[in-house]
């Protein structure tokens, strides 16, 4: 099997995965697991206040969301730049063996 | 480029001082995520933060001598950085009805050993905890030692143990990403059963609560970073094999010598 295909059907199994439980769980409400791990400590220490609060909150879900989804585009490009460079970088040396 | 760079270190170790000086002196309101902003007792936050630093300090040293040998491996150093960042900025809905995100730190482990990674997973949970208010500063010893220790650690131990045992490079690289990622987040549920344990049943019985919530949610998307982990093996053993044969010579691991990438 071609590498591409082997990994094509792989994404493909990934994809599933992370969009299966969007179909099984209809009405569940995909909340942040540590939010329910905050819940889970009010629970057990009713009177634990969090003694330390984060320097910086996003503003909104939406500024939220845009620095998420610029922390993935900042990694997928890099990633993404150093996969074609190594591509090419193959490819070349492929062409300079056959015109040696 | 971004992330390995050493002086680059330099200059985000000096923005933490910085930045924590401010966070004491204008208190902000919030919430995070991993074990969030506050939510362990100081004790536990110093304690955590105390065990974490050997491993960093041997991490900037290994990172450090992987750089100074083989400067050709500086930009896989990054990718493997830029695979953390990418895989923990997606939060993927499981099976529990609730998400979560995997680690992404099983590659980089595989590639350049468990505590170059701890480095690295810093690096993602400080830039989480400040522009995002995703875990904390606070908590950053106590996560960096769940996603960039333990992970780690584990992810390469199992990848060494399978190899030793003749398993294909895929299955080696698939059980240590996957069960890499899943030890994450049961020593994050042990964390917190530590710090807040159950008025009946102590620490297991909290420990196993919080495992409820984590380790679950995380199964599946565990198994996704292992098969992630798999697919960008498969393309660097088409197209990496000078600095793959770099890297198995120095932490003497076997890898593929065919052409074609990895047999499944």
């Amino acid at each position: 099997m071609k590498p591409i295909v082997k990994n094509g059907l792989l994404l493909v199994v990934v994809v599933a995965l992370a969009f299966g439980p969007l179909f099984l769980k209809r009405n569940a409400e995909f909340a942040g697991a540590d939010v329910q791990a905050g819940e889970a400590i009010n629970a057990v220490a009713p009177n634990y206040k969090p003694w330390f609060k984060p320097l910086y909150k996003p503003a909104s879900g939406e500024v939220e969301t845009f620095l998420f989804a610029l922390q993935a585009a900042l990694g997928s490009g890099f990633f993404f730049y150093y996969l074609g460079r190594s591509k090419e970088r193959y490819e070349a040396s492929k062409r300079e063996i056959k015109h040696d | 480029m971004i992330i390995m760079n050493l002086q680059m270190i330099k200059r985000i170790s000096l923005l933490i001082a910085y930045v924590l000086a401010i966070y004491i002196v204008f208190p902000n309101d919030a919430y995070g995520m991993h074990i969030m902003e506050g939510f362990l007792p100081f004790n536990w936050a110093a304690f955590w933060w105390l065990a974490m630093i050997p491993f960093v300090i041997a991490g900037v040293r290994s990172i450090k001598k992987t750089v100074a040998l083989h400067p050709s491996l500086k930009m896989l150093l990054g990718m493997a950085g830029a695979f953390a960042f990418v895989l923990s900025s997606l939060k993927i809905p499981s099976v529990t009805g609730s998400c979560s995100h995997p680690t992404g730190v099983g590659l980089g482990t595989i590639l350049f050993g468990p505590t170059a990674m701890t480095v690295l997973g810093m690096i993602v949970l400080i830039f989480q905890a400040l522009l995002i208010a995703h875990g904390g500063i606070t908590t950053l010893g106590a996560n960096t030692f769940s996603m960039g220790i333990v992970g780690p650690f584990v992810s390469y131990g199992i990848y060494k143990g399978a190899k030793k045992l003749g398993a294909p490079l895929w299955l080696s690289v698939f059980l240590s990403a996957t069960i890499g990622d899943l030890m994450t987040y049961i020593t994050t549920s042990f964390q917190l059963g530590l710090a807040f344990p159950a008025a009946s049943g102590g620490v297991m019985a909290s420990a196993l609560k919080f495992m409820g919530i984590f380790a679950f949610t995380q199964l599946p998307l565990a198994v996704s970073e292992g098969i992630l982990t798999v697919m960008v093996i498969n393309i660097f053993s088409a197209y990496n094999k000078k600095e793959l044969g770099i890297l198995g010579v120095f932490t003497g691991k076997e890898l593929p010598t065919n052409k074609k990438g990895v047999k499944l």
